[in-house]
């Protein structure tokens, strides 16, 4: 039996693995004034989803206080959230491992 | 009113009585004022460079309530994230929704309301038509009056606005009839898009 000599293995750059597997999300957060009408049609509208995806994603922030609406670089999550509080949406972004 | 609809050539409509329209003008004007103050009388107009290289925008949220409300933070647990920020957007931000507010009254002023006189005549119709731009102008500006009447009517859960309509404080009753019939005029708006 031997034991193999120690060899130097390149660690691999987490920070760019991250970084191609859209690490930031863009949360919408449920708030007791916006018209559910009106959030569906800013899904549909602002994100180009589906009817039926845009009312799914409604539903999860209305039932469970909070939904992930869009995945991508910071970047866009920045511009996503600054365009949410244009429509009076509650939205932030975040890590997604946050 | 007479809810919104689609003309046959793409335009939405919708019939306000003078009354109305007044009240819509004026609490969007509040709105307008409100964000004024936030950026400073002569500074309602975000210039594109400072705001690009970040300058001059403040970092700290808004103390007033209602304004935390309409620029709200971005990163939540992150207070030096949600200062940079803001420091960098909350400007622009600001002034789109001062201009989203600016086009309601607009259209209102297109559809023959006027101001400064008091309303003489009673059965006096504004009769507004909306393009593609001002749609998105009024579901915004419709938007941020709605936010700005709920933080100030303590609506904070959705039942909240069940319980204040059974207000015995009639100012209280008054103001939540008036959330609940802007609510009403965005809902036609949405249902005319379809």
């Amino acid at each position: 039996m031997t034991t193999p000599s120690p060899v130097e293995i390149a660690e691999p750059d987490v920070d760019e693995i991250v970084e191609l597997e859209d690490p930031w999300v863009t949360i919408v957060w449920n708030d007791p004034v916006n018209l559910m009408s009106y959030v569906a049609y800013v899904f549909r509208n602002y994100f180009g989803y589906t009817e039926e995806k845009a009312h799914e994603l409604m539903l999860a922030v209305h039932h469970e206080g909070k939904a992930v609406v869009s995945s991508g670089s910071r970047e866009q999550m920045e511009r996503h959230v600054q365009a949410m509080h244009e429509y009076g949406l509650w939205a932030t972004l975040e890590r997604q491992d946050a | 009113m007479k809810p919104f609809k689609k003309r046959r050539r793409g335009g939405i409509t919708a019939t306000f009585e003078a009354g109305e329209a007044h009240l819509l003008a004026s609490l969007s004007g509040q709105v307008v004022e409100l964000l004024r103050d936030r950026n400073g009388a002569d500074e309602s107009t975000a210039d594109p460079l400072a705001t690009q290289l970040g300058m001059g925008g403040p970092s700290l949220p808004p103390e007033d309530p209602v304004l935390r409300r309409l620029l709200p933070d971005a990163y939540r647990d992150d207070e030096e994230g949600a200062g940079e920020f803001r420091r960098f957007t909350e400007r622009s931000l600001t002034s789109a929704k001062v201009a989203n507010a600016e086009a309601l009254i607009g259209s209102l002023v297109d559809g023959g309301l006027t101001f400064g006189t008091p309303v003489e005549d009673d059965e006096q119709q504004i009769e507004i038509e909306l393009d593609d731009a001002e749609v998105q102008a009024w579901l915004r500006a419709l938007t941020d009056v709605r936010l700005s009447l709920a933080v100030r009517l303590g609506i904070d859960a959705e039942e909240d606005a069940m319980l204040i309509a059974q207000s015995e404080d009639e100012a209280i009753a008054a103001m939540s009839e008036i959330y609940d019939w802007l609510g009403y005029v965005q809902e036609t708006l949405i249902s005319a898009l379809d």
